[in-house]
């Protein structure tokens, strides 16, 4: 059982929990992720580590509330128990002196891309962070992130905060200003990375994705993160979760994400049922 | 004659031979495809005394020689004809830490069964269903006593795997008196005996009541805890364990390497079993996700490929396909399973072999193509290879894909641990004899050495290597 120690709201549907898990804390790395299981009928799901404090003994994460666990991980406070974490899962980012680089973070990949840009920012890099949110209320972590890069770069969707548009236009402006960028990280929704990848392929500027493929067991059991690397089946969750983000069959991956769509549906409907049933109860 | 029997009197062979094989009782395929409950229901005492008394009690059993742990076969089957049914249990025990587990899947046909004496003269004792008889019978009765365990001896041991290889070699380190760690990556400890073998084969209450036996013996699990990541086998030595026991299994599934192997509905084995047996897919109070298809196709012959096709038919799939590419006298699988498997409706496709999954716009499975095969000559295997017969493609109308042709060492270890010498294949090189590896302080044992082979084996390598790890801490001169 790990506990619970801190739960805030960052944005509408976007939390972040502190759960108290020592071992994982000392030995987690940029880039790694756990695997998680909020209570016993629960699916194991994966989440990043987004940072920790390793004297603390805490992990945190940070989640967005897409269905059936994400949303009950939601309704934990402090002082609530998750039953299983296990980790820290996956190959750290490799970390050295690149130069410059850009790390990109869309939406919640801000948050799951939190601990790569500190890594690199620490290791001496000239680091250039473009964070981007559909509008302004969902922009997350903007004053955490300025401590961690060398300039920070807003852009919203809406134009309600920032650059007008999509991330991607503000690093097409970096590679125009004739800026020398010798690293590319992205981390965010699928289509985001894809278009990242496609924008810095033709110049020839090494590119890094975190990938999210469906996870079960993530010590290299069962294949269900099967992704197609450079034409390669790689499995995710021990080869990866960063990628050639030249190499990687997005399309693929796009496609097996929604595998089980309708029946995530089906259980999602169950827990808005479930939970309104409790709420009826504790009115009554 | 070699097989004389002790006590002719009860057992002799005339009269042993009069009594038939005593079949155990099964759930009819119908009913039993509506859930997962066991299929063989036991036997009732009295069936199980009446089968014993074919046991002609030879005072050279062959087939303890058949067994990989050699169970004194006889003895515990003497017991049972006298009505010590619990007195039998402890007998298999001193032998086999999980006969409830080892009755039920060894493959007996292959190994004691198969060389008893009956075999020759007609149809072997029933070994198998009479160690799960005794096991089940102490287990239901609530008997169960633990052993006198030693003093401490100070020696702390980690066991990186909670397979029947980990199991048994943290059960008996524990009852040499040293303090037992075992550190599993999933949530649950029992390895495949969790995660692969179906509920309908093994049900996992089983599991659970040995581990919990273990438990209270003073067997420490950590789950959770995939080694290699939270720590590494050098932290573990260097954080207070003597030695370390990696048993973490052969868990890495194969694929074929065709086109549309990643399409959606194309599922390794291990995953389709992992969903329904470890995420309880098919309990609707659970939340892991399975698909439900239609018509599927599982891939290989062997056992893991008859616990998924037969998983498959109690999900409701309206077409099982076994897609195997050689004939059916070659398939790796269990008799038993194979027969259970026709009973209940699979339909074989031998001499045929994928050669592409056809997909929809979409990205899901739509069919798979197959070619026909002969057998030709003998490869290394000593079996016919099979080859495939020009212009014979054709596609099954499939919608799902599972694929059930073999697993790898698990990397994790290998990859982590400095100086752990591996093969090619990536099993860890040991010692047959002590599951010494490579690196000092680490011993290894079951499928993560020998590639997948039996629970009994890996059973076997854990209990030499325990004897072994015993001897090392004792002789180590402790640096502190
Ligand atoms: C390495 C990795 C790190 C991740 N880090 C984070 C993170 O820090 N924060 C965060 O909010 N999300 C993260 N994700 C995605 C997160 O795992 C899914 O959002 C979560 O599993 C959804 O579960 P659900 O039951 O709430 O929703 P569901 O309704 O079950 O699923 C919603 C969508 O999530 C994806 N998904 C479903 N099940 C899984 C699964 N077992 N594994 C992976 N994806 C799945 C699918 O695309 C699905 O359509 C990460 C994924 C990976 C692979
Ligand atoms: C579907 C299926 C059906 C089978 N049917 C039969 C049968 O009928 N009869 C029979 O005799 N055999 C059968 N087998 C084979 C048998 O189950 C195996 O040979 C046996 O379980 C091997 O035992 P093991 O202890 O070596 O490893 P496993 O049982 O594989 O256990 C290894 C354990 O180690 C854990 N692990 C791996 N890496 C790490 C790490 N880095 N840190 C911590 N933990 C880790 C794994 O999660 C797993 O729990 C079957 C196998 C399968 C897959
Ligand atoms: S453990 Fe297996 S091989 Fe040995 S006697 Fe029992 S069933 Fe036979
Ligand atoms: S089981 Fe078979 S070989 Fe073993 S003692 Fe009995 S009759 Fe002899
Ligand atoms: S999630 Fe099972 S192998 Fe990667």
């Amino acid at each position: 059982m790990f506990k619970v120690l801190a739960k805030e709201r960052l944005a509408e549907n976007i939390y972040r929990t502190v759960i108290e898990a020592p071992k994982i804390a000392r030995k987690r790395k940029a880039g790694q992720f756990v695997m998680l299981r909020v209570d016993e009928p629960g699916e194991r799901i994966p989440l990043t580590i987004s940072d920790a404090d390793p004297e603390a003994g805490t992990i945190t994460i940070v989640f967005q509330t897409v269905g059936y666990t994400t949303k009950l991980l939601g309704t934990l406070e402090a002082g609530d128990y998750v039953l299983d974490v296990a980790g820290p899962l996956g190959h750290p980012t490799h970390v050295e002196k690149f130069g410059t680089v850009v790390s990109i973070g869309g939406g919640l990949g801000i948050a799951l891309g939190r601990s790569i840009t500190e890594a690199l920012y620490k290791a001496g890099n000239h680091v250039i962070a473009i964070i981007s949110a559909r509008n302004k209320s969902l922009l997350i972590l903007e004053e955490e992130m300025k401590k961690i890069c060398s300039e920070l770069m807003v852009a919203t969707d809406d134009g309600s905060y920032g650059f007008h548009g999509f991330p991607t236009q503000v690093l097409q402006q970096l590679i125009d200003s004739g800026r020398k960028i010798d690293l590319v990280v992205a981390v965010g929704p699928v289509p985001l990375m894809a278009a990242v990848s496609k924008l810095t392929k033709p110049y020839g500027i090494k590119t890094i994705v975190s990938l999210n493929p469906i996870m079960v067991d993530a010590t290299g059991m069962c294949g269900a993160c099967r992704v197609t690397v450079g034409g390669v089946t790689r499995f995710g969750c021990v080869e990866g979760p960063e990628f050639d983000g030249h190499q990687v069959d997005y399309d693929e991956l796009m496609k097996r994400l929604k595998t089980y769509a309708e029946q995530e549906k089906e259980m999602d409907a169950r827990f808005v049922a479930a939970r309104s049933r409790e709420i009826q109860e504790v009115k009554r | 004659m070699t097989d004389s029997p002790t006590c002719p009197e009860a057992h002799d062979l005339k009269a042993a031979k009069k009594i038939p094989r005593q079949k155990m009782p099964e759930r009819e395929p119908r009913q039993r495809m509506k859930h997962f409950d066991e299929v063989p229901m036991g036997y009732t005492p009295e069936l199980a005394q009446k089968e014993a008394k074919r046991c002609l009690q030879c005072k050279k059993p062959l087939c303890r020689i058949g067994c990989p742990v050699e169970i004194d076969i006889p003895a515990f089957i003497k017991c049972i004809v006298e009505g010590d049914f619990v007195g039998s249990a402890r007998n298999l025990k001193e032998y086999n830490a999980l006969p409830a587990v080892c009755g039920r899947v060894c493959p007996q046909e292959d190994q004691c069964e198969k060389v008893c004496i009956l075999t020759k003269k007609g149809i072997s004792v029933a070994i198998g269903n009479l160690e799960r008889f005794a096991a089940d019978y102490e287990r239901n009765k609530g008997t169960i006593t633990l052993p006198k365990i030693p003093a401490p001896t100070g020696y702390r041991v980690a066991v990186v795997g909670s397979g029947p290889a980990g199991l048994t070699a943290a059960g008996e380190l524990v009852k040499m008196g040293h303090e037992v760690v075992v550190f599993e990556a999933l949530h649950k400890p029992g390895g495949v005996l969790v995660y692969g073998i179906p509920e309908f084969r093994l049900p996992k209450a089983i599991v659970e009541a040995e581990i919990d036996y273990l438990k209270k013996l003073g067997v420490k699990i950590e789950v959770d805890a995939a080694i290699g990541k939270v720590a590494t086998i050098d932290e573990l030595l260097s954080n207070g364990f003597d030695a370390v026991f990696v048993a973490t299994g052969a868990g890495l599934p194969l694929f074929m390497g065709i086109p549309g192997e990643n399409l959606c509905g194309v599922y390794s084995a291990n995953e389709y079993l992992t969903r329904v047996n470890l995420m309880k897919a098919y309990n609707s109070h659970y939340v892991t996700p399975v698909l439900r298809k239609r018509r599927i196709a599982v891939v290989g012959g062997g056992n893991v490929a008859m616990d998924a096709a037969r998983t498959a038919l109690r999900m409701g799939t309206e077409e099982v396909y076994i897609v195997y590419r050689r004939s059916r006298s070659e398939m790796p699988a269990r008799i038993d399973e194979i027969h259970h498997g026709e009973e209940e409706g699979l339909k074989f496709m031998l001499l045929t072999n994928p050669i592409r999954v056809l997909g929809d716009e979409k990205g899901w499975v739509k069919g798979l193509e197959c070619i026909k095969m002969e057998l030709g000559e003998p490869d290394s295997s000593g079996r016919r290879r099979p080859v495939p017969v020009q212009g014979s493609e054709f596609i099954l109308d499939v919608d799902c894909v599972i694929m059930a042709i073999g697993t790898s060492p698990h990397p994790l270890v290998p990859m982590t641990t400095p100086g752990l010498k591996v093969t090619p294949k990536g099993n860890i090189m040991a010692n047959e004899e002590t599951g010494q590896s490579s690196k000092e302080g680490v011993f290894a044992g079951g499928d993560i050495v020998t590639g997948a082979a039996t629970v009994i084996l890996a059973m076997g390598a854990g209990k030499k290597a325990a004897q072994a790890i015993d001897q090392y801490v004792r002789n180590k001169v402790r640096v502190s």
